[in-house]
């Protein structure tokens, strides 16, 4: 990323953040029912980006495979979930949450050897609506075959991740200002899972394959890189990216088919931060973290609630007003 | 090539042969229960204990009883996942088998009930949504078909007032209470009743909606927990918006002691992925927990003759015991209609009789073998509740506590609230009040 880029990025967010917050501020000081301070501004801000890692957490599965391959993969949210189910079940089968993520990993690399060979071989060439569908084939069989295994009760996936409210800054804010240790723990995961991500495309012999073929699928099979072979790595790295938010938000809310809905809130994420880009993913995450939790607490009570849904989207489509591609996503010019 | 064909024809001749020539459920002098159940999708946690309770109840009354008064019971289970089109188009499959056709329905479902209450009127098939759905049915002039015994979502409300009124030193004056709610249709049912409330107790009452699923409320319990600092929670939630609140609740250090769920709130399934953070979280309960009740030592003996049809590990669970008791109603009317008609099969609009003129009284439920599961109710023409209680319960960390007796809600300004409320409905509709005197 250019330094210009970056550095606009830098002044441009702590100035959005504080127009915001001087904005809510004088709204406060027309009306006194509209309660705002600084740090519960800051608190609630502070909620949303971490939020917004978990939202991150999904989405990065999606840019993966759409990198690859172009397609998206409407899967990725039953992946979540049948990863999460896996992973308990062996848990619950006496294996230590190491060895069970080991043996799960192992079960999503299997998982996308299978895709490969059963759906997306016979798939080559074909219209990437085609392969869309395709995927949305996978979303429903992998709901449906991990509550055959294991069953379709709350499963409770604790491996030990703290969850007690942190209170932080408590001599410069009276009572501090709240975090939660869980949400800085996903930071931290997700965090690293992306710096694990950039060293894996960037300095390895596949990862730079991988890289070739998101270019043009075309160009890579002619200079000798197997496509098919690049698919299943792609998968697999889908599938442990997977595993890693199904652990996340599983530890969260409990491993339940719900978790397979959580695809939905990585959609807003993809749309701003664009496809393709996997900071677009981590930035667009935060972005729409932080916007619908500032927008829920500060806007919802002023238009009866429960707005941090759509409020999501809209914040996207706005984007896409502007730049189709997203944040961060190619520009795609094509020849007519 | 054509032995393979020849083969497969003759595999297909085979099973279509099987399949017509097995008897069709609730044939002869058998009483047909179709059951709506969800035990797939998103809130199969909360269907597959319901399911199993009417299986194993209906399971024992004909092993243990031979059926009501010599009628066994057949059923048959269809998927709804909880949509309310699956769930009409089950009814529709399902409400023409047996001798008599549908006995009754139950929808589970406040949507799926509201998407039932015409159809199932129009066909003479008593809907019985005990706990959920309409409140205002509870006017039997306007909802001859419909019932909603033993207690409504706005007589729950009031149940949850009075014993929040009664925790904080008898007056609420100056408090403050939140709603977080489901934002749907049922979510919104309180909603009312507790503004007529706090008008008339004092206190201050702040709604918190939360968009469905309920995965993300972090916003909602900054807002309850770091703003509003509320002196009490109430919840309407389902699925697991229940578990995520409880969990986020415990984030901001909100006391679980002052956060009361609805029934819906209230099941194993809705505190046991939050961990110890659901230790001390209190809800309201439609029926008794545990298997303490005589009728589980028969249950357990049908479980140990191989006969029992439920996940034994379900047994007495919250939702287990709901659908224990909703059957045990069903059976109940199903009896008092056959003193009237005679002892066998009965159509919908005799059970329909039945549940207009149940009585179920302490000394049926003792008979029953299932004290402290339930309280008893009376019902009439007038009034589909049937003036039954709710009991406050207390998850320890590993089962549920009843902590109350029953309560009973103040029905006299929710029998206004109903019938106001089912007049407008009959004037929209066009429905001409029956006369129940």
């Amino acid at each position: 990323m250019p330094i210009r880029t970056i550095s606009i990025w830098m002044t441009g967010v702590p100035l959005a953040i504080a127009a915001i917050g001087f904005f809510f501020s004088f709204l406060a000081s027309l009306s006194p029912s509209f309660y705002f301070t600084w740090p519960y501004f800051l608190e609630v801000l502070s909620a949303g980006l971490l939020q917004g890692v978990m939202y991150s957490l999904v989405a990065l599965g999606f840019v993966l495979i759409f990198k690859a391959s172009s397609v998206f993969n409407f899967a990725q949210g039953s992946m979540v979930l049948f990863a999460a189910l896996t992973m308990v079940g062996l848990i619950e089968m006496g294996l230590h949450w190491t060895l069970a993520f080991v043996v799960t990993a192992a079960v999503m690399v299997l998982l996308a050897i299978v895709i490969e060979r059963v759906v997306l071989r016979p798939m080559v060439n074909q219209p990437h609506i085609i392969m869309f569908m395709a995927t949305i084939g996978i979303f429903y069989f992998l709901d449906g075959f991990g509550q055959t295994i294991w069953g379709s009760n709350v499963k409770v996936l604790d491996i030990g991740i703290p969850k007690d409210p942190i209170f932080v800054l408590t001599g410069l804010v009276e009572g501090g200002m709240l975090v939660n240790s869980f949400d800085l723990v996903a930071a931290i995961v997700g965090a690293v899972l992306v710096a694990v991500l950039a060293v894996f495309f960037q300095y390895t012999r596949i990862g730079r394959a991988l890289r070739a073929v998101a270019d043009d699928h075309q160009a890579a099979q002619s200079v000798g890189i197997p496509l098919k072979t690049i698919w299943v790595v792609v998968w697999s790295v889908a599938g442990i990216v997977a595993l890693v938010a199904g652990i996340m938000w599983g530890g969260k809310a409990g491993v339940q088919f719900t978790l397979a809905l959580i695809a939905l809130k990585a959609l807003p994420v993809l749309i701003l931060g664009g496809f393709t880009s996997i900071p677009g993913a981590i930035v667009g995450g935060l972005i729409i973290g932080a916007g619908e939790q500032v927008a829920e607490v500060f806007l919802g009570s002023l238009v009866g609630g429960a707005i941090q849904d759509w409020f999501a989207y809209m914040l996207a489509l706005v984007v896409l007003l502007f730049r189709p591609q997203g944040l961060f996503g190619e520009k795609i010019i094509e020849r007519v | 090539m054509r032995f393979k064909t020849l083969g497969l024809a003759a595999l297909g001749a085979t099973l279509l042969a099987s399949a017509v020539a097995t008897p069709p459920v609730g044939a002869a002098e058998e009483q047909f229960v179709p059951l709506l159940v969800y035990r797939t999708g998103p809130y199969a946690p909360n269907g597959i204990p319901l399911a199993d309770g009417f299986d194993d109840y209906m399971q024992l009354v004909n092993l243990r009883d031979g059926g009501v008064n010599g009628v066994k019971l057949a059923w048959e289970e269809c998927e709804t996942q909880y949509n309310n089109d699956r769930g009409v188009e089950c009814y529709e499959r399902l409400k023409g088998m047996g001798s008599t056709g549908a006995s009754l329905v139950n929808p589970y479902s406040t949507g799926i009930t509201y998407a039932l209450i015409e159809r199932a009127t129009a066909d003479k098939v008593p809907v019985l949504s005990m706990g959920y759905g309409r409140a205002d049915a509870s006017d039997g002039r306007v909802f001859p078909y419909v019932f909603t015994m033993p207690i409504t979502y706005w007589a729950g409300a009031d149940v949850m007032m009075q014993y929040a009124k009664k925790e904080t030193g008898g007056s609420l004056k100056g408090k403050k209470i939140a709603l977080v709610y489901h934002d749907s249709a049922y979510g919104k049912e309180p909603i009312a009743t507790l503004e007529r409330l706090a008008k008339e107790e004092g206190f201050e009452f702040s709604k918190f909606p939360v968009a469905h699923p309920g995965l993300e409320q972090k916003a909602t319990w900054l807002q309850i927990g770091r703003q509003l600092r509320p002196d009490w929670v109430f919840m309407w939630g389902w699925g697991v918006m229940n578990s995520t609140a409880i969990k986020e609740a415990a984030a901001v250090g909100f006391p679980m002691e002052k956060f009361v769920g609805i029934w819906w709130s209230a099941s194993e399934a809705d505190v046991v992925p939050a961990g110890d953070s659901a230790k001390g979280y209190k809800s309201l309960n439609i029926t008794g927990v545990g298997t303490s009740a005589p009728i589980f030592r028969d249950i357990q003996k049908m479980h140990a003759d191989g006969k029992g049809l439920a996940d034994k590990a379900n047994i007495g669970t919250v939702l287990y015991n709901r659908a224990l008791v909703n059957s045990f109603y069903f059976t109940e009317a199903l009896r008092t209609a056959q003193a009237k008609f005679g002892k066998k099969a009965m159509t919908g609009e005799q059970i329909q009789w039945g549940f207009e003129n149940l009585d179920v009284s302490q000394a049926k439920i003792d008979a029953a073998g299932m004290t402290g599961l339930l309280s008893p109710v009376k019902l009439s023409c007038m009034d589909h509740e049937g003036g039954g209680s709710a009991v406050v319960q207390q998850w320890n960390g590993s089962e549920w506590n009843a902590i109350t007796d029953f309560i009973a809600p103040r029905r006299d300004a929710l029998r206004q609230q109903y019938e106001a409320s089912a007049a407008q409905y009959a004037a929209e509709k066009g429905i001409t009040l029956r006369d129940c005197k």
